[in-house]
């Protein structure tokens, strides 16, 4: 049953019998609950908040090839929140990017993948935000250049690139499979990096879960349906599971993007959806090509870097993963057969061995190992050896890194 | 605990006794209380160093707390630190301001909260000895710019304000100078009378 019926519904009730409700609708602390769960599904507070400040008040950068959006509030504060919206009102914005003013939202706000959350779930989503604590915090202006400062462009984009469309269920496929569909392609909003991003910032449908690299933030987000990039589809359930809930397992670990969505989000999903998740998640990847050659390293130097990245490994390297690679997961994870290594992209292997990295604490790991970062102590060319010959050694297959991509990967952004 | 905060090793040592380099500070030893404000500082963006910012985004206060009380454990020897080639003039201006301040100019004497043997005061004042004159300075400096704030009132803001350029240097220089001494231990809490009201040390 819809809220916004039950709502009526519940509101006549109590002026007829004050001391009664029927049995079977909600009450409402059981759908602020509810929206609970669904705004963590859908990881709202990630953009929505500041790094120590108030939950929901927006005002977050969200920097863009063209320029800085600043996240908007989306407490119940009246003046600056969404404290006069309707829950109509929040589900259009949901389901059609456009506010309450018909206005239309920067696709930063991924409503190209909410338009599949149910309008049941958009009104739990919606109460909970109502019953949060109210920010008295002004939206800021947008910091965009011209000529994406206007937002009559946005119809271009949304002409392009949006479908506004409800989640339909396989029919074909289990109930378990059908909801992981709907968490991974609604809520959860995986396609937003985990496809590629074309020069106008947009994602096709048809690419969804191919993979690409984020913009500005610089980490790859691997094919979601490649087995040679996330490799899902060799993934054990558990694996999967793991990973999502974790934020750790015994094929690797979450890094970069990922660990916020795991921290914020996906290690508060119950067992059964994180399960249904895995499960459609498992079924994506299918077997892909091995990598073409992306950076050729003529072939004597190739050789050389191996050796250097032989030894560079043996000596910060092996303590933790091991002189076979194999790691003692899930605390070090395994190089060898690590999909994350082998991958075309270069990118997250490479920023892996620079910035170092913890996975995130969650309920499931609560004290993760931490990969100390080597920016500081390895130069360039020790950067690329090494991961050179961790994409090569115990029968890993990637090509060799050159000393440039490791040099212009040093300027990265951490934040 | 020591083979999961080797994230740390690189720049603090393995056990956070500093390394050869001048801009990464000695974490052992310190103030537990001290050491956890900093982590979360560091969380909150209230402390600017990006590779910090960066590897304490998603941990949880529990497991900062473990960080903190870890390192505040250990004991390891004090590496040596390089000699700050300043004059015995400077020197003698970093030691007065650091035991007597300057009164007259509303600086308070750093011994007044940090102790007489400057190794700090349970549960959130650190030591000031066997940190690299470098680091002291860049703190000095951050605490003025705003990259580096505490919890209000920032009593240590009000300090940096308050001194200048020549203030800094001789300051940091004189507290590089000084061993650390073979009892290293901070005092307890509440020892000390304090000039200031600082918002990260309940008094």
């Amino acid at each position: 049953m819809r809220a916004r019926h039950w709502f009526g519904a519940l509101a006549m009730l109590v002026l007829a019998w004050p001391q009664g409700v029927a049995a079977d609708a909600p009450s409402e602390s059981d759908t602020i609950r509810t929206g609970e769960y669904l705004a963590r599904a859908g990881d709202c507070i990630a953009c929505h908040s500041n790094p120590g400040g108030q939950p929901f008040a927006g005002g977050r950068p969200m920097p863009t090839p063209f320029g800085t959006l600043y996240s908007s509030n989306i407490s119940p504060d009246p003046e600056y929140g969404i404290g006069r919206w309707t829950a109509d009102q929040f589900y259009t914005m949901m389901h059609t990017g456009r506010g309450p003013d018909g206005g239309l939202i920067y696709p930063a706000m991924p409503f190209q993948a909410y338009t599949k959350v149910t309008r049941e779930d958009s009104d739990a989503i919606f109460a909970y935000l109502r019953s949060v604590a109210p920010a008295h915090v002004p939206n800021r202006q947008n910091d965009l250049r011209f000529p994406y400062n206007n937002r009559a462009l946005i119809i271009g984009w949304r002409t392009l690139f949006f479908q506004e469309g409800a989640f339909k269920p396989d029919p074909t496929k289990s109930a378990e499979w059908n909801r992981g569909a709907y968490l991974v392609g609604g809520l959860g909003h995986c396609s937003m990096c985990h496809s590629p991003i074309n020069a106008l910032g947009g994602t096709s449908e048809s690419q969804a879960f191919q993979g690409g690299l984020i913009p500005m933030q610089q980490w790859y987000a691997p094919a979601l349906n490649s087995n040679a990039q996330a490799g899902l589809g060799e993934w054990s359930l558990e694996d999967i599971a793991d990973l999502l809930r974790k934020g750790v397992s015994n094929k690797g670990a979450v890094y970069g993007p990922m660990s916020e969505v795991v921290y914020n989000s996906l290690q508060y999903l119950t067992d059964e959806d994180t399960q249904a998740m895995a499960v459609y998640l498992k079924s994506l990847g299918q077997q892909a090509p091995p990598a073409g050659n992306a950076t050729p390293v003529p072939a004597a130097e190739s050789s050389l870097l191996i050796e250097l990245g032989r030894a560079v490994y043996a000596a910060q390297c092996a303590s933790c993963h091991g002189a076979d690679g194999r790691g003692k997961p899930p605390a070090y994870p395994p190089l060898a057969g690590n999909q994350s290594i082998m991958m075309q992209s270069t990118v997250n292997p490479i920023r892996m061995v620079l910035n170092g990295g913890y996975p995130p604490a969650t309920q499931g790991n609560p004290m993760p190992y931490g990969m100390p970062p080597f920016a500081q102590s390895l130069s360039d060319d020790e950067v690329a050896a090494v991961v050179s010959y961790i994409r090569q050694a115990w029968g890993n297959r990637g090509d060799p890194v050159t000393a440039r991509e490791a040099n212009q990967l040093r300027a990265a952004p951490l934040d | 605990m020591a083979e999961r905060v080797l994230a740390c090793a690189p720049c603090h040592g393995p056990q956070g006794g500093g390394t050869a380099n001048p801009y990464f500070p000695r974490l052992s030893g310190k103030p537990a209380g001290y050491l956890y404000n900093q982590l979360v500082a560091f969380q909150e963006g209230r402390r600017r160093y990006a590779p910090m910012n960066y590897l304490l985004e998603f941990q949880t206060p529990a497991y900062l707390g473990k960080m903190a009380a870890w390192f505040a454990a250990q004991h390891p020897p004090s590496p040596p630190r390089p000699m700050v080639a300043v004059s015995d003039a400077v020197l003698a201006h970093g030691q007065d301001l650091v035991m007597h301040g300057a009164p007259d100019r509303g600086v308070p004497p750093c011994s007044g909260c940090h102790g007489p043997a400057l190794t700090g005061m349970e549960p959130a004042i650190p030591g000031l000895v066997g940190l690299n004159s470098q680091y002291i300075t860049a703190q000095l400096g951050a605490w003025r710019y705003g990259t580096r704030t505490a919890a209000e009132p920032d009593c240590m803001q009000l300090v940096a304000a308050h001194l200048t350029e020549e203030d800094v240097a001789a300051v940091a220089a004189w507290l590089a100078s000084r061993p650390v001494p073979p009892d290293a231990t901070s005092a307890p809490a509440g020892t000390l009378r304090m000039p200031l009201v600082c918002g990260s040390e309940p008094q």
